[in-house]
């Protein structure tokens, strides 16, 4: 245990922890509203289109981050834009999305004179990296989350749940769509710090399943998710300093294991 | 008397591909209409033009001025076989969620206190909690009724309700409705027009075009010219009209 208490002396790992708060809440709260949504796939290719921005970031030389929030955020509404207005079949557009911002942040680092230094660093995340600017990012995004749906909670339950029927009732349901589809593209990035890009879907999605377990209520289940999401993150934080192995696959490691046992535990009793 | 809604040379369909050539249609106050037709002839693409999810190609669909606003005073119970029964939303919920339709208290007092006396009245308060994913298909139908009653509609439009539904439901959904359309219009489709027919005050058969009689009573014959294959059950008891060939 004093191990443990120790540890907070350190200026890194306090900040770690912190980041992990923030991670769990904005990845709790918008992962129910992708999972409930099931627009998982969608995620996943803003996700990897955000490579694109940290490849031109690396290039010209910039904060690698503002470049991801560019390309997420583009792909984002690139996506809606293909599906609703180009009339592209919807999982062929995350495709075309996923793939080139990939291709581009690839032909980057290429073309980039010299080492790429924390290249795996935004692929895998390492959580005890994070800087004190990176937290004001993350924290400002917590707070316009947790606005947004303290305000607006039952008009964005309602146009998930049926969105058909929202228009009917005359909701701006896809200015709704837009602005949601925007907060994903900044909850991806923000958090690619904690677990990666490759590995950010699964702070999304698997602490979602895990409450999902408990509860059938969306107001919950964002409140629950969040509090697995912020179990999984911090144990795996602990395993990854102690076991000294990378954090972000730690942490997954953690929320897929919490997952595992509780799930076996509710189908045996 | 100035009609409700009244649909003038309506052309509508999906992707630039019409579903419906040239729809007429007059709906009254208190009228009970019973839509009837085949499978994709245009049942629910009328109903979606109805509710402005879909815009006409061309035609007008205009409503009763006091009712013409850019929300409409509608009560709406879509097809439940679409809906994604494994989404994390509670039965109080999802009937609070009609809450959003134009002509629903802005008090949460009374919306709430409207939501437990409509869960109360159908029969369902006590599954209040549940996810609707743990509801039957009957139980469903009565939850998205309750939904659709939540802002006192002017119309009620139902796709289909009758899917799904156990017997003893159906003759409790027919009555309630019998009362309801004593003060508000109800516009109903269905595929079984044995059903409705003894209900229903009009009839119309949606088949790419739409025709239809201010009458409940409709023969095989005319559906045979009106190309529409729909069985007919005809009842008994009921005085009979039977309607001339007309265009």
């Amino acid at each position: 245990m004093n191990a443990i208490l120790e540890l907070f002396q350190y200026d890194f790992f306090l900040k770690a922890f912190i980041a992990a708060v923030f991670a769990s809440i904005s990845c709790g709260i918008i992962g129910s509203y992708i999972v409930s949504r099931r627009i998982v796939f969608i995620s996943g290719g803003i996700t990897h289109a955000s490579f694109g921005g940290i490849g031109l970031a690396f290039f010209i030389g910039f904060n690698p981050l503002l470049g991801a929030v560019l390309f997420a955020v583009l792909s984002a509404v690139g996506i809606q834009f293909f599906t609703k207005v180009a009339e592209i079949r919807e999982d062929s557009s995350i495709a075309i999305w996923w793939s080139l911002g990939m291709a581009l942040g690839i032909i980057f680092i290429f073309i980039t004179p010299g080492y790429t230094p924390n290249l795996m660093s935004y692929l895998f995340g390492n959580i005890l990296t994070v800087t004190i600017s990176e937290l004001w990012w993350m924290f400002t995004l917590n707070v316009v989350i947790i606005a947004f749906f303290a305000l607006l909670f039952r008009k964005i339950l309602y146009i998930a749940f049926d969105e058909e029927y929202a228009r009917a009732a005359g909701l701006p349901v896809t200015l709704f769509n837009y602005l949601l589809i925007v907060l994903i593209a900044l909850t991806v990035v923000l958090n690619i710090r904690v677990v990666g890009i490759i590995l950010i879907l699964s702070l999304l999605t698997i602490p979602q399943a895990t409450a999902n377990l408990y509860t059938n209520n969306f107001k919950n289940l964002l409140i629950l998710s969040s509090v697995f999401a912020f179990t999984g993150t911090v144990s795996g934080l602990f395993i990854s300093y102690f076991l000294d192995i990378p954090s972000g696959a730690a942490i997954i490691f953690t929320l897929v294991i919490i997952f595992a046992v509780l799930k076996l535990l509710k189908s045996v009793f | 008397m100035e009609p409700l809604i009244k649909i003038s040379d309506l052309n509508v369909g999906y992707d630039k591909v019409p579903v419906l050539h040239n729809v007429n249609l007059e709906i009254f106050e208190k009228d009970f209409l019973g839509v009837i037709g085949p499978n994709g002839g245009g049942k629910t693409t009328l109903l979606k033009a109805i509710l402005g999810l879909i815009k006409p190609f061309n035609g007008t669909i205009e409503f009763r001025k006091d009712i013409s606003g850019k929300k409409k005073p509608i009560g709406y119970l879509p097809q439940v076989k679409h809906m994604d029964r494994k989404f994390p939303i509670t039965v109080f919920e999802v009937v609070h969620s009609g809450s959003i339709m134009e002509g629903a208290s802005k008090s949460k007092k009374i919306i709430n206190e409207k939501v437990e006396q409509l869960l109360n009245e159908m029969g369902v308060y006590d599954i209040r909690n549940k996810a609707i994913g743990e509801l039957s298909g009957g139980q469903m139908q009565r939850v998205f009724l309750c939904r659709a009653l939540l802002s006192d509609p002017k119309i009620l439009i139902l796709d289909e309700p009758d899917t799904f539904v156990d017997n003893r439901f159906e003759g409790e959904l027919y009555e309630r409705l019998r009362k309801l359309n004593e003060e508000i219009a109800i516009v109903l489709v269905s595929h079984d027009m044995g059903t409705i027919s003894s209900y229903v005050k009009t009839i119309a058969c949606v088949n790419g075009n739409l025709h239809y009689h201010r009458s409940n009573t409709i023969t095989q014959e005319q559906l045979n010219d009106y190309n529409c294959p729909i069985q007919i059950i005809t009842h008994g008891a009921i005085p009979h009209t039977v309607l001339k060939y007309h265009q």
